[in-house]
């Protein structure tokens, strides 16, 4: 399948479906990934939502954030909790989209056991996890996702001691019908890849590279940057796989056609979670980097 | 039609679920629940019953499940065992919290460790206070007609019912039982309708984080703060009562069984003694209750119990005014201090003038064979105990049946 | 439907702007936009919205001449930053107390 016409900031719809004045942190990853997804999403969806920092952004009783259906659940049972809903909307005979939307922690690691499950049974929702690489809402602690090295409130002083979970990687190993990864930095990536997922039936996983101000330690400025830096060095990638082939998205692909990426260091000078990390630890990384980059030149070609 | 069947307790709990017409089930497998939820899947494959059954990887999901489909306006039921209740713990405050009816049959069973498959109380005793209406059934047909008012109870008050019963005792034995007539189940049970399922049409944010105080919405409306909300639950948690014996009343009137909802009293008009226990426990006492009266002349009686929560107290304490003596046989019990029931009760009776003398009896645990010998000698002697030794000494539960 | 003695009370939210207040005072730098450069305003065409595109508060219009609504913007600062016309600046929100020179 391919994308329709691609979205682009002149013909993305203005309606609006998030108000002004919620509870986001100052420059926030989600908030711009939110805002443009439910463009994409549009009004015939019910959310699904885990304690994340979502709960706290899609507001407080009795005032909520967004003029969408949620249902907030509790951690471990969001992939579960939308099943219901999704299973209630065949009862009534209704084609509405269930989306689950979880943070890094209730996806990669308390929610992952109901991730899984739904997998496997390939119910027809779409799974978001906005991966801001650890539990920022409760203060930044570690998660399974956040990267080897880096600073949490968990791990202070030296950093995280083992490399993340690549959730894709598990999710892909029970072949879904569609996987995609994104980057609040390219939201109109992220609104094209949810309207093609929309039209796909079974379980659809997009996850989301969420840059955090306050959880990784960069001016609130920075946000589109860092997430913007993160795959010019190949650190993040790009992608979408459907029927078990991979594909890389633009912003990665056209890295294929670079003799040399850029060096993870400048990621990495960029927040202050990663200040811990050794000189061997950096190369270490950038060997990662580049031994991932040589397969996909010899996946893709030159792109 | 109704219809005579001999069967066992839990296919008698997966027909009247089927009558109940849920149209959501997931479960995942727990001895002595599992033929239950086996049931309802063969019902469903061979087309004769039409309803999603969700086979989830965890009693945490099949719960989850339910909240998400009770959400959406959708009639839901799950049943589950022992360390499976235990493991949806969360999940059962959560369906509670957010007010969904659903109905949950739990086949009664020890809880680990170490493993027991076998019976008692413990499972459902342990989740009392998670703000499930819990109701007890002592044989197959009450498995039926307990479970088809459940249904109508949870979503006339908008809290999810527990149907209890006892593993093996009940779910895996072969009874009796009269399977109401489906036409008439339709009438006693109308669509489930929920004000506040979820819907693009009129879009609402579910169980949002709510704060200490009262707030004002959109439209500055006053609205309630968390300790409003639960104080909402406790108090139509207790009206619910009232709605339990109306729903019974009609279905006595519909289907000719009922009439004791709340409690069962079996010879306890003229009782000086009577005996206060669940499920079928309860049962094996009218045995022993007739042996008592025929054999030793003991005005003896026994109460069973139809509901845990809410707990009937003005109804318990008033049943037991006259009596000289309770004792309260219980498979369950609060760690480092009594019986669940047998404090409960106690406490029940503190604001009567009749004081009763109290006795407390652990029996049964993890399927301890019950010997209704036992319960007779124990229960003779207890009468017979008039004058009370030390307030600390008949305080403490006995344990019957012990081997070590 | 519930017995009619029944309350129900249940946490059920309905949308609306300022969850979190006027969180317009959040701010510490205020975005001042340049229309001397900025691209639309410039040129008089709809083009380039990054601004509007990347607020994360929906604060910032899609406009020939686009405006921020002041009341809510926490001061972020993202549109100045993804601008490529440089046609924002962030301005310390110390110039706009009273006696300043604005307000």
């Amino acid at each position: 399948m391919n994308i329709a016409a691609k979205t682009n900031v002149l013909n993305l719809s203005e309606e609006e479906f998030v108000y002004p004045g919620n509870r986001a942190c100052s420059g926030c990853g989600l908030s711009i990934l939110y805002r443009i997804g439910l463009k994409a999403l549009g009004r015939d969806c019910i959310f699904v939502v885990p304690p994340s920092c979502l709960t706290v952004m899609q507001g407080l009783y009795p005032i909520a954030a967004s003029q969408m259906p949620i249902l907030n659940g509790t951690f471990a049972s969001t992939a579960a909790i939308a099943t219901g809903v999704r299973a209630a909307m065949k009862r009534l005979g209704k084609k509405t989209q269930v989306v689950a939307w979880a943070g890094d922690g209730g996806t990669a690691d308390i929610g992952i056991q109901a991730l899984s499950g739904a997998l496997e049974r390939n119910e027809d929702i779409i799974y978001i996890c906005y991966d801001n690489e650890a539990y920022m809402n409760t203060g930044v602690q570690r998660s399974g996702t956040t990267p080897q090295g880096s600073l949490t409130t968990t791990t202070p002083y030296s950093g995280k001691k083992e490399q993340g979970k690549n959730l894709p990687d598990i999710v892909a190993a029970h072949n879904p019908a569609y996987i995609a990864t994104c980057s609040a930095s390219y939201p109109l990536d992220f609104h094209d890849k949810l309207i093609k997922a929309k039209e796909i039936s079974g379980l659809k996983y997009i996850h989301i590279q969420t840059p955090c101000p306050p959880g990784w330690g960069c001016e609130e400025q920075m946000t589109v940057k860092i997430g913007k830096a993160a795959i010019d060095c190949g650190l993040f990638d790009l992608f979408e796989i459907e029927n078990g082939k991979k594909q890389l998205s633009e912003p990665s692909k056209k890295l294929l056609k670079k003799e040399k990426l850029d060096s993870v260091r400048h990621y990495l000078s960029m927040q202050t979670r990663f200040k811990a990390l050794s000189e061997e630890q950096i190369v270490v990384m950038q060997e990662r980097i580049d031994k991932k980059w040589d397969g996909y030149r010899q996946e893709f070609g030159a792109g | 039609m109704s219809e005579k069947l001999i069967d066992s307790g839990n296919n008698a709990a997966a027909m009247a679920v089927q009558l109940a017409a849920a149209e959501v089930i997931a479960a995942y497998p727990i001895t002595p629940q599992t033929p239950l939820t086996e049931k309802l899947s063969e019902l469903i494959a061979a087309g004769e019953m039409d309803a999603e059954y969700v086979a989830v990887e965890s009693e945490h999901s099949a719960l989850g499940v339910c909240i998400g489909a009770a959400s959406a306006g959708v009639r839901a039921f799950t049943a589950t065992s022992s360390n499976g209740l235990l493991y949806m713990s969360e999940q059962l405050h959560w369906a509670a919290g957010a007010r969904l009816p659903m109905v949950m049959c739990v086949v009664n069973r020890g809880i680990g460790a170490p493993w027991s498959v076998w019976n008692d109380h413990q499972d459902a005793m342990s989740q009392r206070d998670a703000g499930w209406i819990q109701l007890f059934a002592k044989d197959h047909q009450e498995i039926v007609d307990i479970t088809l008012k459940a249904f109508r109870l949870a979503e006339l008050v908008h809290i999810p019912v527990m149907v209890n019963y006892d593993g093996y005792y009940l779910s895996h034995t072969y009874m009796p039982f009269e399977l109401p007539d489906a036409a008439v189940v339709k009438e006693f049970l109308p669509a489930y309708e929920y004000a506040h399922a979820l819907d693009p049409q009129k879009p609402e944010s579910l169980n949002t984080v709510t704060l200490p105080d009262s707030r004002n919405d959109i439209n500055g409306v006053k609205q309630p703060g968390y300790m409003d909300i639960r104080h909402n639950l406790h108090q139509e948690m207790r009206l619910a009562m009232d709605v339990l014996e109306e729903i019974d009343a009609d279905y006595q009137q519909r289907f000719g069984r009922g009439g004791t909802p709340i409690i069962d009293p079996y010879c306890c008009e003229d009782a000086d003694y009577i005996v206060v226990a669940m499920g079928t426990l309860a049962n094996q006492f009218r045995d022993v209750v007739d042996r008592l009266r025929q054999e030793d002349g003991l005005k003896v009686g026994v109460l069973a119990l139809q509901i845990y929560r809410p707990f009937p107290t003005a109804k318990i304490a008033e049943a037991l005014q006259s009596a000289k003596g309770v004792m309260v046989y219980e498979k369950g019990l609060s760690y480092g201090n009594q019986g669940a029931l047998y404090a409960d009760l106690k406490s029940a009776l503190y604001p009567y003038p009749a004081r009763p003398q109290l006795h407390n009896f652990i029996v049964g645990l993890g399927g301890r064979d019950i010997r209704t010998e036992d319960l007779c000698q124990t229960l003779k002697s207890a009468c017979l105990q008039d004058d009370l030794s030390s307030p600390e000494q008949t305080d403490t539960p006995q344990w019957i049946g012990l081997q070590l | 439907m519930p017995d009619s003695r029944f309350k129900v009370l249940t946490s059920a939210s309905t949308s609306g702007p300022g969850d979190a207040g006027r969180t317009g005072s959040w701010r510490v730098e205020r975005p001042i936009l340049d229309y001397s450069r900025c691209i639309p305003a410039k040129t008089g065409k709809s083009a380039c919205h990054l601004c509007w595109l990347y607020c994360p508060d929906n604060v910032v219009s899609k406009a020939i001449e686009p405006k921020i609504d002041l009341e809510y913007c926490k001061g972020c600062g993202i549109c100045a930053e993804e601008c490529p016309a440089k046609a924002i600046e962030m301005v310390s929100e110390e110039n706009f107390v009273a006696g300043g020179e604005d307000e």
